[in-house]
């Protein structure tokens, strides 16, 4: 090929595990499938709204496995919880100074993916998926190296949240990490796991999340995006949800120049399956958050509810779509995609999708886009509120919708305050 | 079909009266032999002596189209079309190879006829019966021309507009639908070979709905139909398109372009029912349906609605969109789509909000059965420059067994904070108590089917023309027999 | 100097002329009511003196307490101590109602020179107002008339009224959709309100609701303007001939 492959074509680091066979195959193959697909464009119905150009023409280069000792503190910025496991990634690395995953009880492990695969040649074979309709995150696979390993033995329920921190940091090089985390929570398993991306440089975080969500298991998996300006965040998140488990996911994107949050998940019977997020967005930024929920098996509900409130330039992109297979009688799937526009600059482009092969179903989606309603406006004004104060009620309001759908009440409290501080600085900008 | 009693007689008195010439055509015409290439083209253009600006445009297309590759992202599945197996003028049928008489035709399509209440003269017209006294349709729409031409509404084939009003026809050809559109489109461009062309004057308000029937001989033209709608400034008109009886057809490849333009103040309602066959049960024959049509609001308080009953054809692939340019303009689509069996649809609409305070809404109804598959597929755009700009869309889906698909794909692009869309979309399966309460009532299923199956449609059914929608109802509950178990 | 005075004002809503000269003055203390039919601009009369956008004054003035209130906007009218309780009381989703009313009632605080209440002052000033009208703490934590039935939204409003204490009050069909229990705790909330500080202009269509808010002066509105006014007998006299004959006397 006569063009230069990004992210692979300088890529000559040795990567955890190599030397291993199945491993090697896994890398060399998701390569090859790379190298051939290369970045997805527009052209591609996927990525028809979140172009990657930018991204191309930045020059990252692959990040240096040492950063992670550049790195002393844990950055603002990240979800505020209380009492919580902490594993700490730079650049994609495990930092284990910046960790503390002590006390984990029995039964429970959480490690480097990296130390696992250097340590244990065999364990982890057969447990990646197959991502080659993902151009991104086969690039992940090309050069999967490092991220959370988490697996919950069947009935264990961790006693706090496990906070994942990605710190992204950049000096005047661009670059680039892909990290990969394995999240297997066994049979009647209970946990909430909480993500926290932030950091500062131009960097490009390109993350894939593989979750396993045990028969009866209860997972709450919230994940605040809240990367530097500067900064590119591609994940794929890919859930599988055996039968009758629950599983509550939530997203809030506020940060980075161009992100992407993209979720697929597979339902077993039973299953309840929550993808709910906001995004708020300013500046030229670029948000999209797309998601696919596959009911593949009877009787499963599943609830989406998204909000967005973009000002200023931003551009704000929700694809979501709902497939229900012929054999899924009975699903109950519902999704719903508002989004606020502030300012003239403003864009959202909205893709809801329903495909469906099974007739005995409840299925609907909604979308609305638009500035805030005269009409509540003039109400909160007919009270004596003064407009500025009346339209952030209104704005809060409308995310509130959103932040309620979580159901673990600490992260709730936690996700709120980093909104409402999104809210106030806005206002503030506003003067 | 819309054939009010009062013209059925009139078309009895002219064929009574023993009217036997005008319409006796060059029945011989030459053919041009299978395929398609630059040749054939030119062969089209010289039959129909058209001038060298149209065989231009068409050879232009034509390039085009050999450079285009086959749209694939809509969700029909079909072998890929061999587009030199077929011919692209072909002289109408010789009486020799037609039907001597009703026994001569298909009984199921007769029973069709029968439930639609049809008239047995019209029966014969719609199989191709070869019948003595053909009442010759152009002739029918002589009389209306008349009525027409006393307030300067031009009403006539396509051929006659390039020929009567080329100007007209220069101005506003391929102006909503250009040429390199797609590639459906694209083949009309280089082989159509009929159609209509209406033109209202400025200020008139068209004095009865205008309708395909009373103008062609639905055998000649179809296959690549042409339409041109005007609508001058502060007029209006009404156009009904197809025909509630399903209609013989030789041909399986389908590609008509139909384009519409408003101007200042002026509205468009134009309503098909499409009912071309679907095939068998088992999906062999069918006709594939690839229709493009486009309304551009260009003036100032302009409207198009698009109303479209579809039930027949093996594929359909059809998206009647509204441009909507002029300040105030106002775009609707209204939609019912049953497939059953093993038909295809994927239809839908696109609204482009370019004007300020343009406002468009959709109302789609899908009803899928057997082992159907059917999608809505609709773009919902507004630019940064339609302020003010209102869209709302409502798109249901109705399941009826477990074999069948229904799918639905909005596309939503806001770039302005003023403006309002709104969509919604629900898909589930025919309610068992409503089922039940029918059935309890004493109607049988598929009576129940068909009442159930009309209430759902009844926000679009009710933008039907009148005599239209009364037929639009029964062809409803027809082409959902046998569904229910 | 008048409470309000409004002095032939004419106001259009999408271009077409609904107010064409109203004449009205109520003084501290009264209770005015304006009965009409359909259609004869009551609710255009609320909506321009609460001063709601697309509700176009073409001339015309309104005194408030001495001033201009065309001048003001919506919300400045409000903490200037101008309340109208809605026909159709807004639902605002995601906003508790507690909330909401306490940013109400500190912007009209801050704006009287009093202080802004804290969350524990408030909640007892709040529930003291609340138990007469009936409203308990799960309706105030509520989102804000999401969910309400007809008489609860309607309590709210005068719950809002009680709460904000304004000068002159607005009510546009506060008995619209009420059944008569909930008519009855409505207009015992607004009577109790009531006093020789405050002005309140009931707007109506029926009677009925001014058996239980007794007015000082009742006036007769259609076509956009006052056609007659008169004392409380006056709605006694309308109910029982109806509209017609009042407002064909003045079309003839």
């Amino acid at each position: 090929m006569a063009q230069p492959v990004p992210f692979l074509e300088d890529f000559d680091a040795v990567l955890p595990g190599a030397g291993t066979g199945w491993l090697d195959r896994l890398r060399a193959d998701a390569q090859e499938a790379f190298r051939k697909s290369g970045l997805p464009t527009p052209r591609t119905e996927a990525w028809k709204y979140t172009n990657l150009r930018r991204l191309a023409r930045t020059g990252f280069v692959a990040a240096e496995a040492n950063q992670t000792t550049e790195v002393t503190t844990v950055p603002e910025g990240i979800v505020a919880l209380e009492d919580a496991y902490v594993a700490v990634f730079v650049n994609g690395r495990f930092a284990p100074s910046l960790s503390s995953l002590d006390g984990l009880s029995e039964g429970v492990e959480a490690t480097s993916l990296a130390a696992k695969l250097s340590a244990d040649r065999t364990s982890l074979e057969g447990q990646f998926s197959d991502v080659t309709d993902l151009p991104m995150a086969t690039l992940n696979t090309g050069l999967l190296s490092d991220g959370l390993y988490l697996k919950l033995d069947d009935g264990v329920a961790l006693d706090k949240p496990l906070h994942l921190v990605s710190i992204g940091t950049a000096g005047e090089e661009p670059v680039s990490f892909h990290p990969r985390h394995l999240i297997v929570a066994g049979a009647g398993s209970v946990a909430t796991i909480v993500e926290s991306h932030v950091g500062s440089g131009a960097y490009f975080s390109n993350s894939v999340s593989e979750v396993s969500v045990g028969d009866g298991a209860v997972l709450n998996h919230y994940k605040l995006q809240n990367e530097g300006p500067e900064a590119y965040h591609l994940a794929a998140n890919l859930v599988r949800i055996a039968d009758r488990a629950v599983y509550d996911n939530f997203v809030l994107q506020v940060g980075g120049n161009l992100a992407r949050n993209e979720i697929r998940s597979e339902l077993g019977e039973r299953v309840e399956c929550r993808l709910n997020g906001a995004y708020l967005a300013c500046g030229e930024q670029h948000i999209d958050n797309t998601t696919f929920i596959d009911h593949a098996a009877p009787n499963s509900s599943s609830r989406e509810v998204y909000k967005g409130v973009l000002d200023e330039n931003a551009r704000g992109v929700f694809q979501g779509k709902i497939l229900v297979r012929q054999d899924s009688q009975k699903t109950d799937g519902h999704q719903l995609n508002k989004t606020l526009l502030l300012s003239p600059g403003t864009e959202i482009d909205t893709k809801p999708e329903l495909e469906i092969y099974a007739d005995d179903v409840q299925c609907s989606h909604g979308a609305t886009t638009g500035e805030l309603e005269e009409e509540p406006l003039f109400y909160l004004r007919a009270r004596g509120i003064d407009p500025q104060t009346a339209r952030g009620m209104l704005v809060a309001a409308f995310v509130g919708e959103a932040l309620d759908e979580i159901q673990a009440e600490a992260p709730r409290a936690a996700f709120q305050a980093v909104v409402d501080d999104w809210l106030e600085s806005r206002s503030e900008r506003q003067g | 079909m819309a054939v009010s009693t009062e013209t059925l007689e009139q078309v009895n008195s002219i064929a009574e009266d023993g009217y036997k010439h005008g319409f006796v055509t060059d029945i011989e015409q030459e053919s041009a032999p299978k395929g398609l290439n630059e040749d054939i083209i030119r062969f089209i253009s010289a039959k129909k002596e058209e001038p060298e600006w149209l065989l231009e445009w068409r050879l232009k297309a034509y390039r085009h189209w050999l450079t285009m590759p086959e749209p694939e992202w809509a969700k029909v599945d079909f072998p890929p079309i061999d587009y030199q197996d077929a011919y692209y003028y072909s002289a109408p049928k010789s009486d020799a190879d037609k039907p001597k008489s009703l026994d001569e035709v298909d009984p199921k399509l007769l029973e069709t006829y029968e439930k639609l209440g049809i008239p047995l003269r019209e029966q014969e017209v719609l199989a191709g019966v070869a019948v003595d006294a053909v009442f010759d349709s152009v002739s029918v729409a002589t009389t209306y021309k008349k009525k027409l031409e006393e307030v300067g509404v031009i009403f006539c084939s396509f051929s006659e507009a390039v020929q009567e009003h080329p100007e007209l026809v220069q101005k506003y050809l391929g102006s909503v639908v250009p040429y390199a559109d797609n590639k459906h489109a694209c083949l009309n461009c280089a082989v159509f070979t009929d159609g209509s062309f209406v033109y209202i004057p400025k200020g008139v308000r068209c004095p009865m709905e205008l309708s395909t029937y009373f103008r062609i001989n639905a055998e000649n033209t179809g296959q690549f139909e042409r339409t041109l709608i005007i609508a001058d400034e502060g007029s209006y008109v009404s156009y009904l398109e197809g025909c509630t009886a399903p209609q013989r057809d030789e041909h399986q490849l389908h590609a008509a372009v139909v384009e519409l333009v408003a101007l200042d103040d002026a509205e468009i309602k134009y309503s098909t029912v499409q009912n071309w066959y679907p095939g068998d049960e088992e999906g062999r024959g069918g006709i594939y349906n690839f229709v493009t049509k486009r309304g551009a609001c260009r003036g100032k308080n302009s409207k198009i609605a698009w109303t479209q009953v579809e039930t027949g054809s093996a594929i359909t692939w059809k998206y009647p969109s509204c441009l909507l340019i002029g300040d105030n303009s106002v775009g609707e689509f209204y939609s019912v789509a049953i497939t059953a069996n093993r038909q295809q649809a994927d239809t839908g609409t696109k609204m482009i909000h370019i004007g300020k305070n343009t406002s468009s809404t959709i109302i789609s109804k899908g009803i899928s059965a057997g082992r159907a598959d059917q999608s809505y597929r609709g773009l919902v755009k507004v630019m940064a420059s339609a302020e003010g700009a209102r869209n709302f869309t409502q798109c249901d889906s109705l399941l009826i067994g477990d074999q069948c698909g229904a799918h639905t794909v909005p596309y939503i692009e806001t770039s302005n904070p003023s403006a309002r869309v709104e969509h919604e979309a629900t898909t589930a399966k025919i309610s068992e108590d409503q089922l039940f309460y029918c059935l309890q009532r004493g109607l049988s299923a598929e009576e129940a089917v068909s009442v159930i199956v009309n209430g759902f449609c009844k926000e679009v059914m009710k933008t039907l023309p009148m005599e239209f929608a009364v037929e639009a109802q029964k062809l409803i509950g027809i082409s959902l027999e046998g569904s229910v178990g | 100097m008048s409470l309000i005075e409004i002095r032939d004002l004419h106001a259009t809503v999408d271009g077409k002329e609904i107010l064409k000269g109203i004449d009205l003055t109520i003084e501290a203390g009264e209770v005015h009511a304006i009965m009409g039919p359909n259609g004869s601009g009551k609710s255009t009369l609320s909506y321009v003196l609460a001063g709601r956008d697309g509700y176009e004054v073409t001339s015309g003035q309104v005194l408030f307490d001495g001033e201009d209130l065309l001048e003001m906007e919506a919300d400045e009218r409000a903490r200037s101590g101008l309340f109208l309780a809605f026909q159709y009381p807004v639902e605002i989703p995601g906003v508790a109602t507690t909330t909401f009313l306490k940013t109400a009632v500190n912007a009209v605080r801050e704006h009287r020179g009093e202080g802004a209440l804290d969350a524990m002052q408030f909640l007892k000033f709040v529930r003291e107002k609340a138990g007469a009208l009936n409203i308990n703490d799960d309706m105030l934590r509520r989102a804000l008339n999401v969910g309400f039935s007809g008489g609860e939204k309607k309590r709210n409003e005068v719950l809002q009224m009680a709460v904000l204490e304004p000068k002159f009050a607005v009510l546009d069909e506060t008995d619209s959709g009420l059944d008569i229990d909930a008519l009855k705790i409505v207009a015992d909330g607004v009577n109790a309100l009531r006093g020789a500080e405050r002005g309140m202009l009931v707007i109506t269509h029926y009677q009925r609701l001014l058996d239980y808010i007794v007015p000082d002066h009742v006036h007769i509105l259609a076509g956009g303007k006052i056609i007659q006014s008169g004392d409380k007998t006056l709605a006694l006299e309308l109910e029982e001939k109806g509209y017609a004959s009042f407002v064909g006397a003045e079309a003839a």
